[in-house]
């Protein structure tokens, strides 16, 4: 190209931000995962040996393959490492990496940056599940599975699934109808949820200690159980960034570049209330991390999908091991709920990332 | 021309002739095209003019397939109807009135959502996508703000990404609806200017919305009138604006003075003051 653009030539413009690449801040974040997770196991009422359990860790991947390591954990120290701590804060990984993803695609999908994955009704419609039966079921589980989780996460596929099909009566691929559908579907879910609560004082406790979110329970049975939700759901997410990407200009525009706005909406929804509901039905209900992971991880790579979907993974995991670390540790023996550390922590931090923010325009 | 090979940008098969015939959209029970019949020539600018409400937004939005409709729209001859959104999107480009700017993207990142038709929706933007966005930043004057943030332009310069985005698409028709609403007098002429240019580059297609009646007339080759969703008036500039259309379609008192770069329109203040 010989032209030149008018007014470029010779002029000193504004110092362009510089470019921005995905790779160092994905590789950062997984760093930060990764040491989030060993701190995560070397920390407890039984403090571990960090160098003893980094070597018990790969003589468990390398037993298979028929190589020991020497100087691996044995008997007790072994046993809370591979059946409390590991279970635990891998399912604390899973589970802020699927609320945190979800809470970006939530956000995209409505561009609407106060959107979380509870927003379409999947928390009311889980707690109302979750109540429901710790109040009234004779039962504590169906197979292997505890009838809390699979009533929560239920209730949360449904809650989501009322708000759509009203959303979509009412005012079919209209985003702010659907937005209010769930604020309707959620005021009345949580409405019902609070009746059969009064009505049964007696699990007060045990419904709170739900409601706020925990991990305490962890076990690697769970961590199976959620996976392949988990996993398929992000999966499907992490696909949609670029066509989010391409959302975010509006959807006439979207549909002038050969995207099909109502069906991309639809199976980001349906991708994220599953994450949501898969993560809801183990932990509770714990707030904030799908709301503010998103973004701080935007501040950190930009707006565009392609990188905040992946980013909020990351971070999301390690932030929720963090978190859960501290649950165990501030007030120990006694555990906190996990929801109220996302908000301790997460709500100041969040304060503050918004003050440097706006000092810096 | 050795100037279709300067510009790796330039779309790949010149403009394409754009038919709609008979085409008649509604709102809900309330009709606001009736049995629209419009043909664009090769490398044509025609601009649809028309008061407030006389469905001008939605003949565009109805010939792009955003709006349901009734009647065809035909690209050289192919009918839109029923093709594949890529497709489509590989001949027709559009810059809406009040384009939705992503935030916290750079003008960069933006101007490349137009490649989105040229590969597979999960795939990353490839070097031809890469060269195509750099030339089409060159000429449009967006390249000494690619890294910034899209929401952080002017006025004016974020018109000219949007219709750089556009642009990237590499189509055979560009539809631009109000592309000057937002902008002031001089701005206005500069996009303008630049959609001329590339016209007669490129050879592209051009369909637009205009409310100004005089910059319709001096950069159209050829205008529309619409009323009440029929095309009322259709032909050149001069033949278009008359002070008798004006005051039938749009009840406005105007003279109509004919300059050197087509018919200007100029406002009459009545005189019962």
């Amino acid at each position: 190209m010989t032209t030149t653009a008018p007014g470029a030539a010779g002029t000193v413009v504004a110092p362009p931000a510089r470019r921005r690449r995905a790779w160092p801040a994905l590789a950062g974040a997984g760093l930060a995962l990764v040491l989030a997770l060993l701190a995560g196991v070397w920390v407890g009422a039984l403090p571990l040996p960090p160098g003893a359990v980094v070597v018990t860790l790969l003589d468990r991947v390398l037993g298979p393959l028929g190589i020991t390591l020497p100087g691996a954990l044995e008997g007790t120290e072994a046993a809370v490492l591979m059946e409390l701590r590991l279970p635990r804060v891998l399912l604390a990984a899973l589970v802020g990496a699927g609320l945190a993803v979800s809470g970006a695609a939530y956000q995209g999908v409505f561009r609407n940056p106060l959107a979380d994955p509870y927003l379409l009704g999947a928390a009311a419609g889980a707690g109302l599940g979750a109540t429901v039966v710790i109040a009234w079921s004779p039962v504590q589980s169906v197979g292997p599975i505890g009838i809390v989780p699979l009533a929560a996460f239920v209730g949360a596929l449904v809650g989501v699934g009322c708000a759509v099909a009203l959303g979509t009566v009412a005012g079919g691929s209209h985003t702010p109808t659907l937005l209010l559908a769930g604020v309707a579907v959620a005021a009345f879910l949580a409405a019902a949820q609070t009746l059969v609560q009064q009505q049964n004082t007696d699990d007060l406790r045990e419904i709170y200690g739900w409601l706020l979110g925990q991990l305490g329970n962890s076990q690697w049975s769970d961590v199976v159980l959620v996976l392949p939700y988990l996993g398929v759901a992000c999966l499907v997410l992490l696909l949609c960034g670029r066509a989010l990407d391409v959302l975010a200009v509006g959807d006439d525009e979207a549909s002038s570049l050969g995207v099909h706005p109502g069906r991309l909406r639809l199976l980001v929804i349906l991708a994220a209330s599953l994450a949501t509901a898969t993560a809801v039905a183990v932990s509770g209900l714990i707030g904030f991390v799908g709301l503010v992971v998103p973004h701080i991880v935007r501040r950190l790579v930009g707006g565009s999908h392609a990188r905040v979907l992946p980013m909020s993974v990351l971070v999301g995991g390690a932030f929720l091991v963090l978190a859960d670390l501290l649950a165990r540790v501030v007030l120990a023996p006694a555990e906190l709920p996990i929801g109220v550390v996302t908000a301790f922590i997460g709500a100041p931090f969040f304060a503050g990332l918004l003050w440097v923010g706006a000092r810096r325009r | 021309m050795s100037r279709r090979t300067a510009h790796a940008a330039a779309p790949v098969a010149g403009g394409a002739r754009v038919e709609v015939l008979g085409l008649s959209a509604a709102y809900g029970r309330t009709r606001v095209l009736d049995s629209v019949r419009l043909t664009v020539e090769p490398g044509g600018w025609l601009a649809v003019i028309g008061p407030n409400g006389s469905g001008k937004s939605t003949l565009l939005r109805s010939v792009l397939g955003f709006h349901p409709h009734q009647g065809q729209v035909r690209v050289d001859g192919v009918p839109t109807t029923g093709m594949p959104r890529r497709e489509r999107a590989l001949s027709m480009a559009y810059a809406p009135q009040a384009p939705v700017l992503p935030e916290g993207v750079t003008t960069r990142e933006y101007v490349t959502l137009g490649r989105t038709p040229h590969r597979p929706l999960l795939a990353a933007p490839r070097g031809v996508d890469r060269q195509v966005v750099a030339d089409v930043m060159d000429r449009l004057g967006l390249a000494p703000m690619a890294e910034r943030q899209l929401t952080t332009l002017s006025g004016g310069e974020q018109q000219r990404a949007v219709l750089a985005r556009a642009l990237a698409q590499q189509p055979r028709v560009l539809f631009l609806d109000e592309p000057t609403a937002a902008l002031d007098l001089g701005h206005a002429q500069q996009v303008l200017d630049l959609v001329d240019r590339l016209r007669r580059q490129d050879g592209l297609t051009v369909v637009s919305t205009l409310h100004d009646l005089t910059l319709a007339g001096q950069y159209a080759d050829r205008l529309a009138l619409l009323s009440d969703g029929r095309v009322v008036a259709e032909g050149s500039p001069a033949e278009v604006l008359t002070a008798q259309a004006l005051s039938t379609h749009y009840g406005a008192r105007a003279e109509v003075v004919h300059g050197p770069s087509g018919p200007a329109v100029l406002p009459v203040r009545s005189i019962d003051g």
